[in-house]
């Protein structure tokens, strides 16, 4: 198929290991959650991840990879996840706290403690640099 | 489910083959909705079976039947819906495998039915028409990709983005967007009116006004003559001064002065249409999301991860910069809780701007004093390098240094840095308009010196002339005198040039100044630093110097004036747009290089995106300050006698009534002369103001209606929280009855909460919305319990609308899937109304 590279090293694998949420991305796309793909899920991925995806669409699949545990709900074990992975652990345990509780304070609409989807959806509708 | 699919079956029986697969295939898009989006397997694998049996139905009776006119037209809404579905096919959150089967089956149809349909109409033309729509559409899209790939810089902007963030990137999107307006104006130009004097105009030599004088002949190619623009430059196509006033130029009558007049005026209309239409695009995003700072800390969490990032290091800096960020918000949120000494900061801040004020006095009388002795420099014989640019050079010191001066103030003042460089960027900009004025009226006093000197030159050049018409018909009789040799006719003084020169001059030393500062100030400091670290006492790359930082407003500054000097003298010397559109360009590879080589990025990293209407505010105001006095000394100054477009006219303007008396016929000399009137134009000027009041005054009500509706979804927001903290503990049955009990007010709230939520999210109610809904009624466990508090009341369940028992926000779910509301009893339809929730 021409003499584009077709296996890489793992050094250079390494280089695009960096992805904070490769691991959930993977899983949700799966058929059996576990992080193995067919054809048609990986293209379901690209699908969604690609630019001309609406937005509706991509928040929905967002909260999916965002909800960790996958109840159906974005609640506070969840927000400290994600904040330790886009942080590589850098901030003290306050800080992780206080942004756990500010997030739960802005976004949840009808106080239950945790993000379902609709909170999360009507959030994420709005910002300016979504995906 | 069974009894329902027994129906579907007696219903297919009854109705026409045809018609049965757009039911069908509405009811299992229903049932898709419905059911639970993590997809069962068995569910899909049903629906499957029973589209192909449908498809085959439907493929045996189609072939024998006629078609009569309702079934074409039901046929036509068919493949209408079958091209609805298909188009809104990306949108449903469905598995890949249920989406292509669906989609598959449905194109089938669309494209069986759709040459069908043609048969009564014009089967050809019809299939035509639906090609032709076909490739048109695709052809948009290869040309949106295409014009994508165009787009010059891309990846390294992209480049300097990632490692420098969004407020680096959007100096060199705005570079790049002043690239594009430059090379528009220059097109202009070039095209109209240098183009043409050159290939059709008389050549070099052939006139007075296109030949360097006798007396400058011996120095005329010199370098330093050359850079200071006098010389052979001075007599090219690129300054005023060469165009001849001949009315028609070669053999398509091209009329050149009128050339000259419009495009300089088109210039500016071009570019005050651009201005405004980047503003207005960037007002319209900015009022899209409104300032909704209530979200900032889950917008950091979500949004702030930037997935194009494919870099190892590129990545470390992203990480490091959320942290930042986070930790910068956390800062925020604290000191906003804090209370400061009100009164020392205010005592700070207007010290502050005291000293500033005295500095910014204090370069005007600088410049005024430095222009008012290079005026009496140039009376005198022979000066100095120095003396002859000092104009400049204290105008680029003073850009240089006073900046880094007013930020050190700054620092007494304490603001936000999104605040703080706002303030730095308006007083860079108030030292800039205070030098180019001064600058300017300088000028002004040495065109005035220029216009009197003309007279005088004006009367040599006749009695020249005239000395030598007589000499010459002296020697030979008959014969026609010879004419005066271009390069020995004495010459007036042409201010126009003069005044482009000044700009030409003004210009490039700018551009040199800027590289010099980059090379110097961020390159030599960041080869010194790190070269010199091992060997020096204290730690260069923590303490003194270290690296430098972009300086976004210093470049922006640059880039703003640098383009009103543009505007400004565009007119007097057409070839300085030229000019500039290569120091962008060069500008662009420049100062990439320059911050990916030798800048670190800012400490405190805070968005920009709002900034970028501050900058066009500023173009917009230096484009009104530089229209100023060109409109000034077109309108009051007479064109010099022998040299331009417009010599020998009373005034410049004067080239268009010209143009119309003899160009256009009569009746549209009369109309003009009919608008020209003052009775007419202060009417229309009156009425453009009431226009403009009018107008505020509607976008002042828009924004009160957009504040109330706000805070209205705030307040409703809040009381939903305190109803379901006060409610938490109490029985859910109990709350339902409750709810139930209370029709009236629910029902006036319904229509309330239905609009708000309308308005919340106009385009964006979608499957997906209430796709989730349905399913976190249906399969979340903790409206199970609910599900079970319906049955009980049945009687009462089909004379409420169902909404008022489920949750409360969500009441305007179930009717857009068509059950009709209110009383029901007759109907069977009670069944499948009680056994949806569960």
């Amino acid at each position: 198929m021409g003499n584009k590279q077709t296996i890489f090293t793992p050094e250079q694998l390494d280089a695009y290991q960096d992805n904070p949420f490769r691991q959930r991305i993977a899983e949700v796309f799966s058929e059996d959650g576990d992080g193995n793909m067919t054809l048609d899920d990986f293209l379901d991925m690209f699908s969604v991840l690609s630019e001309m995806a609406p937005r509706d669409l991509k928040a929905y699949y967002a909260f999916k990879i965002y909800d960790f545990n996958n109840d159906d709900y974005i609640c506070k074990s969840d927000l400290e996840k994600t904040v330790n992975k886009l942080t590589r652990n850098e901030l003290t345990p306050e800080e992780v706290n206080l942004v756990c509780e500010k997030v739960i304070y802005e976004a949840d609409v009808d106080n239950d403690g945790k993000l379902s989807l609709e909170d999360f959806q009507h959030m994420i509708i709005r910002a300016p640099d979504f995906l | 489910s069974n009894g329902k699919k027994a129906g579907e079956e007696r219903r297919r029986q009854r109705e026409r083959g045809k018609k049965a697969p757009t039911k069908d295939q509405k009811e299992s898009e229903n049932e898709g909705r419905r059911t639970n989006k993590k997809g069962k397997e068995g569910e899909n694998k049903q629906k499957k079976d029973r589209k192909t049996s449908t498809s085959s139905a439907s493929s045996n009776s189609s072939e024998e039947e006629s078609l009569a006119e309702e079934e074409l037209a039901m046929l036509m809404e068919q493949v209408e819906q079958k091209k609805k579905l298909i188009s809104t096919m990306r949108n449903k959150p469905w598995r890949m495998v249920k989406k292509l089967s669906v989609l598959r089956e449905a194109q089938a149809f669309v494209e069986k039915f759709e040459g069908a349909l043609g048969k009564g109409k014009g089967k050809k033309l019809y299939a035509y028409k639906m090609m032709m729509a076909k490739k048109w559409v695709k052809f948009k899209r290869d040309f949106d990709n295409f014009k994508t790939q165009c787009i010059p810089w891309e990846m390294k902007i992209k480049e300097v983005e990632s490692h420098f963030g969004s407020s680096v990137a959007s100096y060199f999107i705005f570079l790049r967007w002043m690239y594009g307006v430059n090379l528009v104006l220059f097109g202009l130009i070039f095209g109209l009116v240098i183009i043409p004097e050159v290939l059709m105009g008389m050549p070099y030599g052939s006139m007075p006004r296109k030949t360097v004088p006798r007396a400058e002949q011996a120095t005329a190619m010199d370098f330093s003559v050359l850079w200071d623009f006098e010389g052979y430059i001075k007599y090219s196509a690129l300054f005023y001064g060469y165009y001849n006033n001949q009315r028609t130029i070669g053999w398509l009558k091209y009329r050149l002065p009128m050339a000259y007049f419009m495009v300089g005026i088109s210039v500016f209309g071009y570019s005050l249409m651009v201005v405004i239409r980047s503003m207005a695009r960037n007002a319209n995003e900015n009022t899209a999301d409104g300032d909704d700072d209530n979200f900032i800390f889950s917008w950091k969490m979500f949004t702030s991860w930037d997935y194009l990032i494919g870099n190892p290091e590129t990545a470390d800096n992203k990480f490091a910069s959320i942290t930042t960020s986070f930790k910068e918000s956390i800062v925020d949120e604290q000191e906003s809780n804090k209370d400061e000494n009100i009164h020392l900061r205010r005592f700070l801040r207007v010290l502050a701007n005291v000293l500033i004020i005295c500095c910014l006095c204090g370069s005007g009388y600088l410049i005024y004093f430095v222009v008012k002795r290079s005026q009496t420099f140039s009376k005198m014989q022979n000066v100095g390098w120095y003396e002859r640019n000092e104009v400049e050079i204290v105008m680029s010191l003073l850009g240089m240094f006073c900046p880094p001066l007013f930020e050190t103030i700054a620092a007494l003042e304490n603001y936000h840095p999104r605040i703080g460089l706002k303030w730095q960027l308006g007083r860079i900009f108030a030292l800039f308009l205070g030098n180019l004025y001064t600058f300017l009226l300088a000028l002004m006093d040495d065109v005035n010196e220029k216009l009197a000197e003309e007279d005088v030159v004006k009367n040599i050049t006749r009695w020249t002339l005239l000395g030598h018409h007589n000499s010459s018909a002296g020697n030979g009789s008959t014969a026609t005198p010879p004419p005066l040799d271009p390069a020995d006719v004495p010459r007036g003084p042409c201010w126009e040039t003069t005044v482009g020169i000044e700009f030409v001059r003004l210009t490039v030393s700018d551009i040199l100044v800027t590289y010099i500062t980059i090379l110097v100030g961020d390159f030599i400091r960041a080869c010194f630093v790190r070269f010199m670290n091992y060997c020096w006492c204290w730690d260069l790359e923590a303490g003194f110097p270290s690296y430098a930082e972009f300086d976004i407003s210093g470049n922006v500054l640059g880039l703003v004036f640098n383009q009103g000097m543009i505007w400004m003298g565009s007119f007097y010397a057409p070839g300085l747009v030229g000019i500039n559109v290569l120091r962008l360009l060069t500008s662009m590879y420049f100062q990439c290089w320059a911050v990916m080589s030798s800048n670190v990025p800012h400490e405190r990293v805070f968005k920009a995106s709002k900034s970028n209407n501050f900058y066009m505010g500023l173009l917009l105001l230096i484009l009104f300050l530089s229209l100023l006095p060109v409109a000034y000394t077109i309108m009051s100054l007479p064109p010099s006698f022998d040299c331009g477009p417009f010599s020998g006219k009373k005034r410049m303007y004067e080239v268009i009534q010209e143009t119309i008396e003899l160009d256009f016929p009569l009746f549209v000399a009369k109309i003009f002369s009919y608008v020209a009137n003052p009775g007419l134009i202060i009417p229309a000027i009156l009425l453009m103001v009431l226009a403009i009041y009018y107008l505020n005054a509607v976008a002042e009500a828009y924004q009160r209606a957009n504040a109330e509706l706000k805070k209205k979804m705030q307040m409703q927001r809040e009381e939903e929280k305190n109803k379901r903290n006060n409610k938490a503990s109490t029985n859910p049955a109990l709350q339902d009855l409750e709810d139930l009990l209370t029709p009236s007010t629910k029902s006036e709230s319904h229509p309330k909460q239905a609009e708000d939520k309308k308005i919340e999210s106009p385009n964006k109610t979608s499957p997906v919305g209430k796709e989730g809904r349905a399913a976190a009624l249906d399969g979340s466990p903790t409206t199970g319990g609910r599900g079970a508090a319906f049955t009980p009341p049945p009687h009462v369940f089909v004379t409420q609308p169902p909404t008022l028992g489920l949750r409360p926000p969500y009441p305007g779910q179930p009717r857009p899937r068509g059950h009709p509301m209110g009383p029901v009893p007759g109907r069977g339809r009670g069944q499948p109304r009680c056994s949806y929730p569960a």
